[in-house]
């Protein structure tokens, strides 16, 4: 090789805007798992999930037994990093950036700045963009994750109401986030600084909007998701990827669910696939009326 | 003329706008019949264990193995490249096993030590692309016949055997489409 190529390839990068992005976009049509140990990821790797979500409890367990939730130990996070080839994530309080400053030192490759832990700020999220790593947020409307991608989240996902088994909030999530999307395409220019105040969203992502017609990162979906037609609906509403917490490992046969809910976003748009699969699958997780919820026990309503 | 993406998972939705871009119609393959008709197979990134798992239980690997001995030339990005190689160290994931490499998954590290930096294409000439190195593979050692078209810190990362194209970067996230334009002259 000539000295003349060599100038060329010493300049790396790291934690490039479009590097954490990247990842998010690797990560689409595919299924994030909750798990809880080095088995369950096992398991979730060879069901063909894209990813794991490496947790001390699944929401739906954090919803029972209650108390502050917190990061989980990071001994149980190494212990499924080496487990699986897959990139691991990991959820830190929302605002605790020392958790996720911690995460990062870790090696995780991806952290959710979660309303499943208890906030640590009620005041502010963690300012995302200092970081290598990137963050993925959840949000309930367009103004709240343009407010999380303005602090520098690499990814969106729909909060829905995580440990339910139930895909309401998600599907009103998404629905919200994709209506107002398509509203935005349609103002015209002299409108978007109005709409950019009463979504209490920074003006140039609203622009970014109006001119591309989408999210300017991945948009998931997340919260309550239990059986292959679930993540199917949310692709169908315009998910680009779905998370399964509870969903999985609190059925009754989590190996088959896992690889059924992976068939599922793949080939979310041919019923005749999904019929096949959604065949025999064993009981899903039991689920909660999200109605029959006080208002304190609501996960969707932390952060803002 | 019709390029075929595989859309099993991954960012197949960025190739097929690079496809755009380049004047050439992308068709997406989730099943064996879709890969009928196509001049060529794009395999993008991903995770490459989700890909191969896919692959074997809708009974595409097998499909594009034989559409690759029938000589369909395939391009395969990242997790793309990992299924085409035939060795990946220390794993027996499903693969297409087509090209002569050895690969070695994840070898810069975790996310954080993901990077983009610029690297020149031999047969593409100046100025150097912006390779975007996603948790990426290395390419540790390559075949006799397999051409190294570029390099970053002397490992090979984008290599060609016929119609055979691997790169360990992802030329479908930055707005450069010098490196599908490429591919599809391989297609012609």
């Amino acid at each position: 090789m000539s000295d003349g190529e060599r100038i060329w390839t010493s300049e790396r990068v790291w934690g490039t805007w479009r590097v954490k992005v990247g990842l998010a976009e690797m990560l689409r049509g595919g299924v994030i798992m909750d798990v809880t140990t080095a088995e369950q990821a096992k398991i979730a790797e060879e069901a063909g999930a894209v990813a794991v979500m490496a947790l001390e409890r699944v929401p739906a367990d954090i919803r029972k037994e209650g108390g502050v939730a917190r990061m989980a130990d990071p001994e149980r996070i190494l212990e499924i990093m080496e487990a699986v080839t897959i990139p691991v994530m990991a959820k830190c309080r929302i605002g605790h950036f020392v958790e996720a400053e911690i995460l990062e030192a870790l090696g995780v490759d991806f952290i959710d700045e979660s309303e499943v832990l208890t906030p640590a700020d009620e005041q502010h999220h963690i300012y995302k963009h200092p970081f290598k790593v990137p963050f993925v947020c959840g949000a309930r409307d367009l103004g709240e994750a343009l407010r999380r991608i303005g602090e520098g989240a690499a990814m969106i996902r729909t909060k829905g109401e995580a440990g339910t088994g139930n895909v309401v909030e998600a599907v009103r999530h998404m629905r919200l986030i994709m209506t107002e999307i398509r509203t935005i395409t349609q103002l015209s220019d002299d409108e978007l600084m109005a709409k950019a105040k009463s979504l209490g969203a920074p003006y140039e992502l609203v622009k970014w909007i109006h001119d591309h017609g989408r999210l300017p990162v991945p948009n998931f979906a997340a919260g309550g998701i239990a059986t292959p037609a679930d993540a199917a609906l949310m692709m169908r509403l315009g998910a680009e990827a779905v998370f399964v917490g509870s969903g999985i490992f609190k059925s009754a046969d989590p190996e088959r669910r896992a690889r059924a809910i992976v068939d599922a976003v793949t080939y979310y748009d041919r019923p005749e696939i999904l019929a096949e699969i959604s065949r025999s699958l064993g009981e899903p997780m039991r689920g909660l009326d999200v109605r029959t919820l006080a208002e304190a026990e609501l996960l969707q309503v932390r952060g803002w | 003329m019709k390029i075929g993406v595989l859309a099993l998972q991954g960012d197949f939705a960025e190739h097929l706008k690079m496809l755009e871009t380049v004047g050439v119609e992308g068709v997406r393959v989730r099943l064996p019949e879709d890969l009928e008709g196509i001049n060529g197979l794009i395999i993008p990134g991903g995770e490459s264990t989700t890909l191969g798992t896919l692959g074997v239980r809708y009974r595409l690997l097998d499909a594009i193995k034989g559409k690759a001995e029938e000589g369909l030339p395939i391009f395969g990005t990242c997790a793309g490249a990992i299924l085409m190689a035939t060795t990946v160290v220390d794993s027996d994931q499903p693969r297409l096993g087509l090209l002569d490499i050895v690969v070695n998954r994840n070898a810069y590290g975790r996310q954080k030590d993901s990077f983009e930096a610029p690297v020149m294409i031999r047969p593409i000439g100046p100025p150097p692309i912006t390779a975007v190195f996603i948790r990426a593979p290395v390419i540790q050692s390559v075949g006799a016949d397999v051409e190294v078209l570029a390099t970053l810190d002397d490992q090979p990362v984008l290599v060609k055997k016929g119609g055979l194209l691997a790169a360990t970067f992802h030329p479908e996230l930055t707005d450069d489409n010098r490196v599908h334009r490429f591919f599809v002259d391989l297609c012609q």
